[in-house]
């Protein structure tokens, strides 16, 4: 399974995507009217890793979110290959992100709810590259079953084998390790492990985080605004 | 194939598999068409000369109850997130949802209008028109519709909020919707009532894409 | 910073107009009111009822100034991101409902003895109430949402969405009302004589003053109410790290 992950069947191949190393600089955000970092500076190599750690409320989500385009920051610039990045959808293209909700449609079945993010990002859906997201999660034997049988963890798998059907050089994970087992902990591993190897890069909050070899920490408290910061806005 | 087909081929499929969703619509503008009689009497002419106009207002209404659907689940699962994430142009991601959700709940309407005008004693030069006038009007009723949907994603009272937001956006549509039926029933063309639907239906499918998906990057923020 | 740089521009000046709207609004209210209720003459057609038509038609005029103020405000707010722009919306929505109100009162009470009933569908009171419907709802969606920020939004771009669909509603209000009522008297349908000029003169600035006065008012404590706001955030942040990390 590794080995196929790892390009056995041709279908992972680097050069799949444009490698690239992402950064930000100056990064501020509010939510709920309150300041949740500012200041903050990060750079991710192609190949490399990020861990983002902090207290609850820290603004790991946050800053996740941030990275994928779907937040606003209050101040700062995100840049990719050093240019900023100015085009939403463009840098969307060329990240997958999983955050705390699944995605998953329970009356699809596992191998469709797959196919259609494959297609979507795509263009087009091959049934080996679904099986082989579905043997790398150790979900084949679900795939023709509707995903509202699935159990959490389960459905957590499903939300993790998208990363592998449709490659991208930028991975935001939330918490990829929540609610899974020590087997699928390892295969998400070798899938973090075999993304960074094809010049991948990865963001990844985690109190854990054994699944990923190296890489840099960020930690968020470093970044929480002082007190004097909150009066000086007024 | 293109993002457009892929979201509207998914949502369809899962319109296939909860097509209780969408008979629960219909069933609702039966029911809710059939209380007039017991409302206005059941007198032919009376309910003759409202018939239009009933259909209309319940099929809005109709309509409505079904709109919260088109963004509410993706919007809690996280799949509006990654629908969001495309990197295709979000526009074009509603525009497939839109469709599907006209597929859905807009052709089934239109689809039994004419049964529910028969209980209503809608004279014979009725029918092309209503049926009509529900074909251009209720594109523009389901755009119309998205954006409200998408901006009251996150509220406390979504479906209730929906209804005051989106109803009066629909008053155009019901007055030329209505009068088209109205004037083939005295004996005049219904066509300039009919174009000015195209016309609501061309502007809608203009700007509604557009603030729809603005309405759901700030929902997704 | 700049966020609020641009604040403390903007209330410098809104608070130096502040006085002078305020002013001429108290003096305007209190030479118009006593010309248009009581020393000018009544109209030759409609008589008395005339003196409800200066508070109508001013209520009328403000109700489409202040959802202009919002569309204007909500555009400039997701466009350039002004957050001020916002604060100008929000705090004008509800006096237009207020005035979109008024004038359904007054038209109501003009219809009376003019009609002989209290409603009847005239275009311009069904176009009235319609503005009416959409105040509310902007008032109720910016309301609805936990986080305030996306009820700032989500009412923005609903402000905007209605301004291009007024047009659309007016015009087919419009178009329907001559379906059915061809011969109502329009509200409008007398000729203006120069002895209205000037009561109606008084009350149009006078209204007008009064918004700008009472805007300026609700901004400050729009502003204020951020900063409580902010100082209770910041308290709760400085409760949190002050507890041991899980």
């Amino acid at each position: 399974m590794v080995r196929r992950m790892d390009g056995g069947t041709g279908e992972f191949q680097a050069g799949d995507f444009q490698a690239g190393s992402f950064s930000g600089a100056g990064l501020a955000c509010r939510r709920g009217g309150r300041m949740v970092f500012s200041g903050l500076a990060f750079t991710v190599a192609p190949g490399g890793a990020l861990v983002l750690r902090g207290a609850n409320g820290s603004g790991k989500t946050t800053l996740l979110r941030l990275m994928a385009g779907l937040t606003a920051a209050v101040a700062g610039q995100l840049a990719w290959d050093n240019r900023a990045i100015d085009d939403p959808d463009a840098h969307a293209g060329r990240l997958r992100f999983i955050g705390h909700l699944d995605a998953i449609k329970p009356a699809l079945t596992v191998a469709e709810n797959l196919r259609f993010w494959m297609s979507l990002w795509r263009g087009e859906s091959r049934d080996t590259v679904i099986t082989d997201a579905l043997d790398a999660f150790d979900l084949r034997r679900l795939a023709g079953f509707p995903a509202r049988l699935l159990s959490a963890g389960q459905r957590h798998r499903l939300a993790l084998a998208r990363l592998v059907v449709a490659p991208a050089p930028l991975w935001l994970l939330d918490e990829p390790g929540n609610a899974l087992d020590e087997s699928s902990l390892a295969a998400l591993a070798r899938a973090i492990a075999a993304h960074r190897a094809r010049g991948g890069a990865v963001v990844v909050a985690s109190h854990g985080a054994a699944f990923v070899d190296g890489g840099s920490t960020l930690n968020l408290g470093d970044f929480a605004p002082t007190d004097d910061a909150h009066w000086s806005e007024q | 194939m293109s993002v457009f087909s892929t979201v509207l081929a998914r949502d369809l499929r899962l319109a296939l598999r909860q097509s209780a969703d969408s008979l629960t619509v219909v069933a609702f503008f039966a029911i809710a068409t059939v209380l007039f009689p017991f409302g206005v009497g059941p007198e032919t002419n009376v309910l003759a000369r409202i018939a239009g106009g009933v259909l209309w207002v319940t099929a809005l209404l109709a309509a409505l109850l079904s709109l919260d659907r088109i963004f509410a689940v993706d919007f809690e699962d996280g799949t509006l997130d990654q629908l969001v994430l495309t990197g295709a142009p979000l526009p074009v991601v509603v525009l497939a949802k839109v469709c599907a959700h006209w597929l859905t709940t807009g052709v089934p309407l239109i689809l039994v209008s004419p049964i529910l005008a028969v209980t209503l004693h809608l004279p014979i030069a009725g029918y092309v028109p209503l049926v009509f006038a529900l074909l251009l009007g209720t594109p523009t009723v389901s755009l119309v519709g998205a954006v409200g949907a998408a901006l009251v994603l996150g509220t406390r009272r979504g479906g209730v909020l929906l209804s005051l937001l989106v109803l009066p956006l629909y008053i155009p549509v019901l007055i030329f919707g209505t009068a088209a039926v109205e004037a083939a029933l005295i004996g005049r063309a219904s066509t300039p009532m009919l174009s000015v639907l195209a016309g609501f239906m061309v502007l809608a499918l203009t700007f509604s894409p557009w603030a729809t998906a603005a309405a759901l990057r700030q929902a997704v923020e | 910073m700049h966020r609020f740089a641009n604040p403390t521009q903007f209330m410098r000046i809104a608070n130096a107009i502040y006085p002078w709207a305020a002013g001429l609004s108290a003096i305007l209210f209190l030479v118009g009111l006593p010309v248009a209720l009581v020393t000018s003459p009544p109209d030759y057609q409609q008589g008395e009822t005339v003196r409800i038509f200066y508070i109508h038609v001013s209520s009328a005029w403000m109700m489409m100034v202040v959802y202009s103020a919002m569309a204007g405000g909500s555009a400039a707010f997701l466009i350039w991101r002004h957050p001020m722009a916002n604060l100008v919306a929000k705090a004008s929505a509800p006096m237009g409902a207020s005035f979109a109100a008024l004038t359904l009162l007054t038209g109501m009470l003009w219809g009376q003895p003019m009609w002989g009933t209290f409603w009847v569908w005239d275009a311009r009171l069904t176009s009235t109430l319609i503005l009416f419907f959409l105040y509310l709802g902007y008032l109720a969606l910016g309301d609805a949402f936990e986080d305030s920020e996306r009820g700032d939004k989500a009412a923005a771009i609903l402000a905007l969405v209605g301004s291009v669909n007024l047009p659309i509603i007016h015009f087919s209000v419009e178009w329907w009302n001559t379906l059915h009522q061809p011969s109502i008297i329009k509200m409008t349908g007398f000729t203006v004589d120069g002895s209205i000029l000037l009561p109606l003169f008084l009350m149009l600035g006078a209204f007008t003053s009064y918004y700008v006065a009472v805007l300026v008012l609700r901004l400050r404590s729009e502003l204020l109410a951020a900063k409580i706001r902010n100082a209770r955030m910041s308290q709760v942040a400085v409760n949190q790290a002050a507890q041991p990390a899980e």
